[in-house]
């Protein structure tokens, strides 16, 4: 049953709608488990995620997505009773293998979480302190960093007078948008976004979705909501999940318009969930 | 690369060096701990014996036992206990139910917390100042007055804490009966914070066991049987203080065996209290 | 039409209300209380030394001549070295209890270290003098060998082994308060948000640099909190200080070997021989001095805390 879902996964022939370029799979889960404990979070999961595409995990109240999201970054490594089994390939490397530098891991794969989470820091701080970790920069290489990051999340203006104040200042979408900044200041290949929107008001929440349609030129986004519209909005493929499984996942339209599950068509018109 | 692979290792370095400092910080503290609790019980424990129990202190080169120390000591906590709380209690309600956002309310807490704070040894010369000093005497009765104001602090801040715990859900469904609102507090809102209230009241009587200093100016000592709260009487830590600074060796002898029965008693009183509060806080 | 009920006023909120209210008060005039007294039993020393009590090295009883300076200095001296000692300790504590510790020692680990801070002071002076002063002394003087050479820090290093002295009594000092400032350090670091330090780990700091830079900001009005109570213990501490001090009122030298004077021990030691006059005045205006020293910490650790939130903006 669970081998149900090799389907429609990725060959490398399939082009991206958007640019007609071929796709390259960036990230990969084969026969992935996980585990709270004695509790079977995930179940077999076989999933490839693209590069350069927006990807959305949707489904109910804990289905797993937020789960499967944070197994790509190894976050689950801060707490004993979790741990997973399986392969998850990042650019042909199986980084669960314990040999691997894991900070070094983060610094590739950025995060951004529910709620706005700034350093209690000066707003440049927040930007420079991951840069800091992996590269020294000059005084001027760093303020241009900064700058490019506050840029890219298209909170620049917004701030470039203020950079000596507290992170924490800021309003609730400004302070997203700096946590956004600070995960592509490192220029990490991946950027997980966990919920992303689901404490902003929804002006803000509309910013960043334009902010992440841009930013998928430069980065592989994989995207956790619980608002499907969000992902019919944004994403190019989606994945369904229930109960630790994934259903299905395939490009977005399709997975909308016409479902191939009819457990997804019942969570997507509203059936359950 | 290089450059960043040098960074990377610098920085694992820095991190194995700090965790490897904190587990040292740790084993730092616990071989004190150890130390002193093992010293304690093994000196301690050698001048045990049942005449520590039913002899008088006696002076240097005869032998001799805590007594009057040990009942003076009761009677003194006891006593201090007795006065201090219910006026702690009745504070600590203040300024959880009437006191929230009222200036009263605001300058108590402030005080209160400066109050806790204070040394122990100033209450000791308060009480002296406004009582000894006024009565022409130390007595056991002023030593129940520096112990007691050195209860009411705490007293007040643990009983407020709890009570602002009470959920208003729980306040409100009293009014909603129609009770008032001393009906409340007193029948609910105290009522359900109890074994909080109570741990409050025992970490207290933790505290004043061990006091010595406010007992140096006030209640002093006394070398014989005396439960004349008028008069000096005897306890526990005065008594150790001079035993254990004295070069006389049965003293000494007799001062960690008064220790050992202290720290007994107040690492016992703190174990139930966190174990009582445990409990209720569990169910 | 029926007239609306005019509220009864009822008897006992009115008592219960007021009798909660005096007692309040009565927490109220007890600082007053106390300052006001301690400047009364201080006033034949206040009016007859003046300000220049403060920094006078005297102290001769007999001929009625007193200062402050020496129980000042060792009051300031071992709460100094108790904090040089006790904060990086207290520290690191917490960040094992937090970060380091497995989960299932977390729990007797904790409570270990409140049970040291339960542990009454008298007792931590007595084992001070019996136990630890012999064996300091001969630890002396390897310290005045080692530590003792090194220009101008070295002059705190040397002397006599005499095993108690400031030195002693401030490493008792911070055994004493290090139970009181790592619980706090250890609760405020606890209730850090999850996510918060996730978002750290998630651009790929070590748990250091997790630390560091992002819970301790996180926590610092907690921490310092944490540490300003140490302070005000081991300023205000008197048992374990008297034991291990030396009771010594002079300062011959910079040396930390050196036995002194602390503000407390010269009040366990004297008061009760004090004969009433200028000699119990002027003790009585030590204590005064102590009251007013606490306090200024607490104010300006107050102040100190006002300031940091407001430096955050929508605060911590």
């Amino acid at each position: 049953m669970h081998q149900a879902q090799a389907e429609p996964l990725s060959r490398v022939s399939e082009t991206s709608e958007q640019t007609g370029a071929a796709l390259r799979t960036q990230i990969t889960f084969s026969n992935f488990n996980f585990y709270y404990g004695k509790y079977h979070a995930l179940k077999n999961i076989n999933l490839d995620i693209y590069h350069s595409q927006v990807t959305a995990f949707i489904g109910p109240s804990g289905c797993g997505k937020s789960t499967l999201l944070r197994t790509m970054n190894r976050m689950y490594d801060l707490y004993p009773e979790q741990r997973a089994e399986g392969e998850l390939l990042l650019d042909g490397e199986n980084i669960l293998d314990k040999k691997i530098d894991i900070n070094h891991l983060r610094a590739r794969i950025g995060m951004v979480f529910q709620k706005p989470t700034p350093f209690p820091m000066a707003i440049y701080d927040n930007i420079a302190f991951g840069v800091n970790l992996q590269e020294r920069l000059s005084r001027s290489a760093m303020d241009d960093r900064v700058e490019w990051a506050l840029r890219k999340a298209a909170l620049w203006d917004e701030v470039k007078d203020i950079l000596k104040q507290s992170g924490m200042s800021l309003s609730g979408g400004q302070q997203q948008r700096l946590c956004i900044a600070r995960g592509i200041a490192v220029k990490p290949e991946v950027l997980l976004l966990d919920e992303p929107t689901s404490a902003l008001d929804p002006i803000s929440t509309m910013r960043i979705e334009e902010l992440i349609s841009e930013l998928r030129q430069d980065f592989t986004i994989v995207i956790v909501t619980h608002n499907m519209q969000q992902a019919a909005r944004i994403s190019d493929y989606t994945a369904y999940m229930y109960l630790g499984e994934m259903i299905e996942y395939g490009v977005t339209d399709q997975v909308f318009i016409k479902p191939q599950k009819k457990a997804t068509e019942d969570y997507i018109t509203g059936r359950f969930g | 690369m290089t450059a960043s692979l040098n960074l990377r290792r610098q920085r694992q370095l820095i991190n194995r060096v700090a965790l490897t400092m904190s587990l040292l910080a740790m084993s730092f503290g616990l071989v004190w701990l150890i130390w002193i609790l093992v010293d304690v019980f093994h000196l301690g424990m050698s001048g045990l014996s049942l005449k520590l129990f039913t002899e008088m202190t006696p002076p240097p080169g005869s032998s001799g036992g805590l007594l009057n120390a040990i009942v003076g000591s009761l009677i003194l906590v006891s006593l201090a206990t007795l006065l201090g709380t219910p006026i702690g209690i009745m504070a600590g309600i203040y300024l959880a139910e009437y006191g929230q956002h009222t200036w009263l309310g605001h300058t108590t807490r402030f005080i209160n917390g400066i109050l806790l704070s204070a040394p122990s040894i100033v209450i000791g010369l308060f009480v002296y100042a406004v009582y000894v000093a006024k009565m022409g005497r130390f007595s056991g009765f002023s030593g129940v007055i520096a112990l007691a104001l050195l209860v009411i602090p705490v007293v007040v801040s643990t009983t407020e804490n709890m009570l602002k715990l009470v959920p208003n859900s729980l306040r409100e469904a009293v009014f909603a009966l129609g009770a008032s609102k001393w009906v409340v507090i007193s029948k609910v809102t105290l009522r359900a914070s109890t074994a909080g209230v109570i741990t409050g009241i025992l970490l207290a009587v933790a505290r004043i066991s061990g006091e010595t200093a406010p007992l140096l100016f006030t209640a002093l000592s006394n070398q014989f049987w005396s439960v004349d709260l008028n008069q000096p009487i005897a306890n526990l830590p005065v008594t150790i203080f001079k035993f254990a600074m004295s070069p006389f060796k049965d003293w000494q002898e007799i001062a960690w065996a008064g220790v050992f029965l202290i720290t007994l008693g107040v690492l016992g009183l703190n174990i139930l209290a966190r174990v009582l509060f445990r409990q209720k806080h569990r169910s | 039409m029926p007239a609306i009920a005019r509220p009864k006023r009822n008897l006992g909120d009115w008592v219960f209300f007021n009798l909660t209210r005096l007692f309040a008060l009565l927490t109220l005039l007890m600082l007053g209380g106390i300052i006001a007294s301690l400047v009364y039993g201080a006033w034949p020393a206040l009016e007859h030394f003046g300000i220049g009590f403060l920094w006078s090295g005297d102290w001769n009883p007999p001929m009625d001549k007193f200062g402050a300076l020496i129980p000042i200095y060792g009051t300031l001296v071992t709460s100094l070295i108790a904090l040089v000692i006790a904060v990086p300790v207290s520290f690191g504590i917490a960040l094992f209890l937090t970060e380091l510790s497995p989960a299932w020692l977390r729990r007797p680990l904790g409570i270990a270290v409140e049970l040291l801070a339960g542990i009454p002071s008298i007792v931590y002076g007595m084992w001070g003098l019996l136990v630890f002063a012999p064996l300091f002394s001969e630890l002396q003087p390897l310290l005045a060998s080692s530590l003792g050479i090194v220009p101008l820090l070295g002059k705190l290093f040397r002397g006599p082994p005499l095993g108690i002295g400031l030195l002693t009594a401030g490493i008792i000092l911070a055994i004493m308060i290090i139970p009181f400032i790592a619980s706090v350090m250890r609760d405020v670091f606890e209730v850090t948000p999850a996510m918060l330090k996730e978002s750290a780990y998630g651009v790929g700091a070590t748990t250091w640099e997790v630390v560091w830079n992002v819970v301790l900001p996180y926590t610092k009005v907690g921490v310092i909190g944490g540490i300003m109570l140490g302070l005000g213990r081991a300023l205000g501490e008197t048992m374990a200080v008297t034991f291990v001090i030396g009771n010594t009122s002079s300062i011959n030298s910079s040396s930390l070997f050196e036995p002194g004077n602390s503000i407390t021990s010269v009040l366990a030691n004297e008061f009760s021989e004090a004969t009433p006059g200028l000699y119990t005045a002027s003790l009585v205006e030590l204590g005064l001095i102590l009251f007013l020293i606490t306090l200024t910490v607490l104010v300006f650790s107050k102040l100190l805390l006002l300031r940091l939130t407001r430096q955050e903006g929508r605060g911590t």
